[in-house]
């Protein structure tokens, strides 16, 4: 196959799952809800005081940025699994890693970015500094892929499994912990006015790591799943 | 039309296949040529759909290989793939987009033949739907679109696990009528039916599951 036509697959497989989103736009809308609400209950819960949220905020927009990912990765493969889709793309010509690529483009896409659009207002509420926030952008920005791509692998697991969604959790939550450790400590960083430079190599290493192998990965998990 | 070589062959050896601690087949062998359909019998849950799917390359035989030109489909993969197509007993279609956009994405994935979207979908008879939601179309139009993705790839090998489920008798002799065309192109059927398939220039090939097993 040329790499021309396998980037026409790219490039329709991308607009198919954007189109297929937009035409169910309350499941896409689902996460970002998920992430705004619990992020503004923290303060009714814990009390307004300004010092108190600058210290947790960073953590609870991470912890509930990872959570509505979690929420959402399901999605990735579900429903092409059920109407037998998956298979097709299993019997495609091209390689199955670039077609996973351009599912899990699409669903950071999807689900990944508005959170980033939104955080940081969310920052702003939780009396975050200007630094503060533009790291956060930064981070959700560098980790919120990462999120996706690690996210695929485990649903490329279980999507074959009648209740995946429990094993799902447990699968990918470890794998989600140094990502979430890095994050929200080099927000936290920020806050304090200290330089983030190594946070964010270590968050763009994971980053270039996921892109690099959880193709591959969710490729050959596919494979086991369907078979 | 096709490009690969003209005595192209896909031949079963010693292929057997357990599911849940039961064997379904154990020494199937056959071989299959251009032009020729080979036609999958025997009850249900006598492992029909098993070897289709172990024929596609979705699932692995318990024993046994399975050549396309004489080289194991394993090592081939996508360039095994690009000469097959397969419609399994779950469509392979999104409810969600239209018949063109269907269509358009299964093109995408194989290797595109000459054959226009639109021209697919008349040969199917729903031209005139090509821009309607799948999910508002009946079960057996559902299924005519799911056939429709056979013709606009250049295929050599068809898998098709019931192709006729849902389709009225005139759908059925128009499916008929493709794959029959099919076949003196030069192309090879795999097929499972519990409906008489009528494919009148065809050398057809008949393996009874059932019996094997017994």
């Amino acid at each position: 196959m040329t790499s021309d036509s396998l980037t026409r697959a790219f490039a329709l497989l991308l607009k198919r799952d954007l189109v297929l989103a937009v035409r169910h736009r309350a499941e896409m809308i689902n996460p970002l809800l998920f992430f705004v609400l619990v992020t503004s209950l923290f303060p009714l819960g814990i009390g307004a005081d300004p010092k108190l949220l600058q210290a947790v905020g960073p953590g609870v927009i991470w912890v509930a940025a990872l959570l509505a990912a979690l929420l959402s990765l399901e999605g990735i493969f579900r429903s092409d699994f059920e109407d037998g889709t998956l298979e097709q793309f299993l019997l495609s010509s091209h390689p199955v890693s670039v077609l996973v690529l351009a599912k899990v483009l699409a669903h950071w896409l999807i689900t990944g970015l508005p959170l980033l659009v939104i955080s940081p207002l969310l920052g702003v509420l939780l009396g975050l500094p200007g630094d503060a926030i533009i790291i956060l952008l930064v981070t959700l920005a560098l980790g919120t892929p990462v999120l996706s791509l690690i996210g695929a692998v485990g649903v490329a697991l279980t999507v074959g499994l009648r209740k995946g969604g429990m094993i799902l959790s447990l699968l990918v939550l470890p794998l989600y912990v140094p990502l979430l450790i890095f994050a929200a400590s080099a927000v936290d960083t920020a806050a304090a006015g200290l330089p983030v430079t190594a946070h964010l190599s270590l968050i763009s290493a994971l980053l270039v790591l996921a892109l690099s192998l959880s193709p591959l990965a969710t490729a050959a998990a596919l494979r086991i799943s369907l078979s | 039309m096709i490009q690969t070589g003209n005595n192209t062959t896909l031949e079963a050896h010693a292929l057997e296949c357990v599911r849940d601690d039961r064997t379904l087949f154990s020494n199937l062998g056959f071989r299959l040529e251009r032009g020729q359909a080979l036609i999958l019998e025997g009850r249900n849950g006598s492992g029909k759909t098993s070897l289709l799917r172990i024929l596609c390359g979705i699932r692995l035989p318990d024993a046994g290989t399975i050549t396309w030109d004489e080289t194991d489909i394993s090592k081939l993969g996508p360039d095994y793939h690009v000469h097959t197509a397969y419609v399994g007993h779950r469509d392979g279609i999104k409810l969600d987009l239209t018949p063109l956009e269907n269509l358009a994405m299964a093109r995408a994935l194989g290797k595109p033949n000459d054959t226009t979207l639109e021209e697919a979908l008349e040969k199917v008879d729903l031209y005139g739907f090509e821009d309607v939601l799948t999910r508002n179309l009946s079960a057996g139009q559902q299924r005519r679109l799911a056939l429709a993705r056979l013709l606009v790839t250049d295929t050599v090998l068809w898998i098709l696990d019931e192709p006729f489920t849902s389709l009225d008798t005139d759908g059925i002799k128009s499916i008929e009528n493709l794959l029959d065309q099919h076949t003196t192109n030069g192309g090879m059927l795999a097929v499972t039916s519990h409906h008489a398939v009528n494919l009148a220039n065809t050398t057809i090939q008949r393996i009874n599951l059932s019996e094997l097993a017994a």
